[in-house]
């Protein structure tokens, strides 16, 4: 487990670039599905055929992840940078990001008397380069960048670049290889673009229309010193949502969520998020609408480059999913 | 002149009729047919029997302006703003008030009556009104009705080969579509998308799309240029004069990968100058094109505007036929490659 979390958290894909962690993706499934595509967007769909007497259901979690996207290099050979989804400006000096092509840069700051001023127009990406010309050679505008991948592990909890949201794309390929038959039509997806908007799993669904999909996610805690009010702790087990900014989880996804987590002893939470929002939040008003819910993976420091989970809550989730297909609905 | 004439018809976002009659005129003896759509969006559509891939290209026929919202009793009118105006800029300036063309001027206080503490101040919107000469309620009641849009009475010139006018967001976008299916045969179908309401939550041309559900979609845009005073060199969104801008990403799309490599070569293969749009502000509707159905690959092309959503912004006239060269040149390898 921990070598796939830190092989996947370690690939290149910020949103709208997410080739390198389909490719991988794909690569470790195609051997447990029956189909798998790339639909337009570039969402990874796989398919797992159910003995014709269960439902269609889909899961998704996300491949992409936040980052930077270059707007100019001066003459220097400075680069300077836009946000790619939810970067907050104030945390990046100091942090190193690596291009596409593995060309790693460090953040610094122009001369400000306060933090607060502190944006992303004083802000610039130093890639060693001493002209434009040289740093021409390695990045183009339009270009993104994202955080130098980093994974540790420290007693039974892993501390990791982006497992917002590769933990997610980990437990859906583990619950693939563990899954050993199941009733029902279950399409794994794998989509792009959720960190800017919740895009690509919109248009999944509406190719898919399943009746009914389950997201897989991060989600914060608030169980450190001083923390925002939130009663998700890390090592409490798989969350179930109730409830975040995008979606409300349908009342018959968050029964049998608790139902099947209950009857099989899967420590479980449930979460109501105030802020932010899953996949979930644009596969459920789809079409005539898709009853909906989120697999929540607590995580503490997200969006940072030190995200941290628990293998506990990680092992649970992946139990909650699988018994969850393995019985009827 | 195309530009002139569509930039200075009325179109505030939900009253594009003049806008749609001007571009349906044009293209009628060029295109298979045109249809007007339940949201009011106007489609082209060229070379529908051929096969090869199905194009939109998508442009908004609707642009920022007012709405009268009351009818005072001294015969003044009360109105807001329909879409992203800059409240700061509108005293003093010339409008025209609904299908009639009503001449009016936005009024405040004179600077004679104006307190201290008031001089120091933008006028705010709920100070501002528009004075059409009317004596009374009564007698604006017979010339403008609660509700009706109105625009700035811009006119279009030209200075050597830049442009001066109001609306080019996103008239020059409507121009550039006009041309191209005036001047090209296409391999492959195309559908000239001109949508409406774009400016008030990008509403109309995702509707289209869902019709259409062609097999990419191009929009082509007039976009804010930040390069002027009080603007650090690496903060240009975009340079006019430099070229047409790409999109890498906005707020609302991020450029699918397979139409932004064929833009680029486009451009490189035509030595087309071009530039990229250095920001991830603002929406188009390419945004919401790209969500239709099970998705939509969509990329966005623009011609800088300084001033933009203002009475009047100015344009390059070579970056606006370079918009027009890269679609062509991108049509090119599309007719050759495919989608």
């Amino acid at each position: 487990m921990k070598d796939l979390i830190e092989e996947i958290t370690g690939i290149f894909g910020p949103s709208g670039s997410e080739e390198k962690v389909r490719t991988v993706i794909n690569k470790k499934i195609s051997n447990y599905v029956d189909g798998i595509e790339t639909d337009k967007l570039g969402n990874l769909i796989a398919f797992k055929k159910g003995n014709g007497e269960g439902k269609k259901i889909m899961l998704a979690a996300h491949m992409d992840q936040i980052g930077l996207l270059i707007t100019h290099i001066d003459e220097n050979g400075f680069l300077r940078f836009t946000k790619i989804g939810g970067v907050n400006p104030k945390r990046l000096i100091g942090q190193r990001f690596i291009l596409a092509n593995g060309m790693t840069g460090t953040v610094g700051v122009e001369k400000v008397d306060e933090e607060k001023e502190i944006k992303f127009d004083k802000l610039y990406l130093d890639i060693g380069a001493s002209s434009r010309e040289e740093a021409e050679k390695h990045v183009s505008i339009g270009d993104s960048a994202i955080y130098k991948p980093q994974f540790d592990v420290s007693g039974n909890r892993v501390i990791s670049s982006y497992l917002d949201n590769r933990l997610g794309c980990a437990v859906l390929i583990m619950v693939l290889e563990k899954l050993k038959k199941s009733p029902h039509d279950i399409y794994f997806v794998f989509t792009v673009q959720e960190e800017v908007g919740l895009r690509g799993a919109k248009t999944a669904a509406y190719q898919i229309n399943p009746d009914l999909a389950l997201a897989v996610d991060v989600t914060i805690t608030g169980d450190t010193p001083e923390a925002h009010t939130m009663d998700v702790a890390l090592g409490n087990g798989t969350a179930i949502k109730i409830k975040d900014q995008a979606s409300i989880t349908h009342p018959m996804i968050k029964e049998l969520l608790i139902l099947t987590a209950k009857k099989h002893g899967i420590k479980h939470q449930l979460e109501v998020l105030e802020h932010g929002g899953t996949d979930a939040g644009s596969i459920h008003l789809t079409r005539g609408g898709i009853p909906s819910g989120t697999i929540s993976l607590p995580i503490r420091y997200v969006h940072t480059p030190s995200e941290m989970a628990d293998l506990n809550d990680i092992k649970a989730s992946i139990e909650l999913i699988l018994r969850v297909l393995g019985e009827e609905i | 002149m195309l530009l002139k004439k569509l930039t200075e018809a009325m179109g505030v976002s939900s009253n594009e009729d003049e806008v749609r009659e001007i571009i349906k005129a044009e293209v009628e003896p060029y295109v298979d047919r045109y249809y007007t759509d339940m949201m009011g969006n106007l489609i082209a559509v060229k070379g529908e029997d051929k096969s090869g891939p199905r194009v939109v290209l998508s442009a908004h026929m609707d642009e920022v302006g007012l709405m009268i919202t009351k009818l005072e009793d001294s015969g003044l009118l009360k109105f807001k703003t329909v879409g992203g105006i800059d409240e700061r800029i509108l005293v003093s300036k010339q409008v025209q008030i609904g299908k009639s063309k009503i001449p009016g001027v936005i009024g405040a206080k004179a600077i004679h009556l104006q307190q201290k503490e008031e001089q120091k101040k933008p006028i705010p919107l709920n100070k501002l009104y528009i004075d059409i000469g009317a004596k009374n309620k009564e007698e604006a009641e017979k010339l403008v009705e609660l509700g009706d849009l109105a625009t700035f009475t811009t006119k279009y010139s030209q200075i050597g080969e830049y442009a001066t006018g109001k609306a080019f967001d996103d008239r020059l976008g409507c121009a550039a579509i006009i041309e191209l299916m005036q001047e090209e045969e296409f391999d492959f179908p195309v559908y000239g998308v001109f949508a409406v309401q774009e400016e008030v939550g990008l509403r109309g041309s995702a509707r289209a799309a869902y019709a259409i559900e062609p097999d990419l979609a191009i929009e082509l845009e007039g976009t804010s240029a930040s390069d002027v005073p009080g603007t650090e060199k690496h903060g240009y969104s975009t340079t006019v004069g430099e070229g047409p801008a790409i999109t890498v990403m906005d707020s609302s799309v991020i450029t699918h990968k397979k139409i932004l490599k064929g833009l680029l070569k486009a451009a490189e293969k035509n030595e087309i100058k071009y530039q990229y749009r250095r920001t991830n502000v603002g929406g188009t509707d390419a945004g919401m094109i790209s969500l239709v159905k099970e998705g939509i690959p969509a990329a966005v092309i623009s011609v800088p505007c300084r001033y933009i959503h203002s009475p009047v912004s100015l344009m390059n006239l070579d970056d606006y036929q370079g918009l027009k060269a890269l679609v062509k040149g991108y049509f090119a390898e599309l007719e050759k490659e495919g989608f």
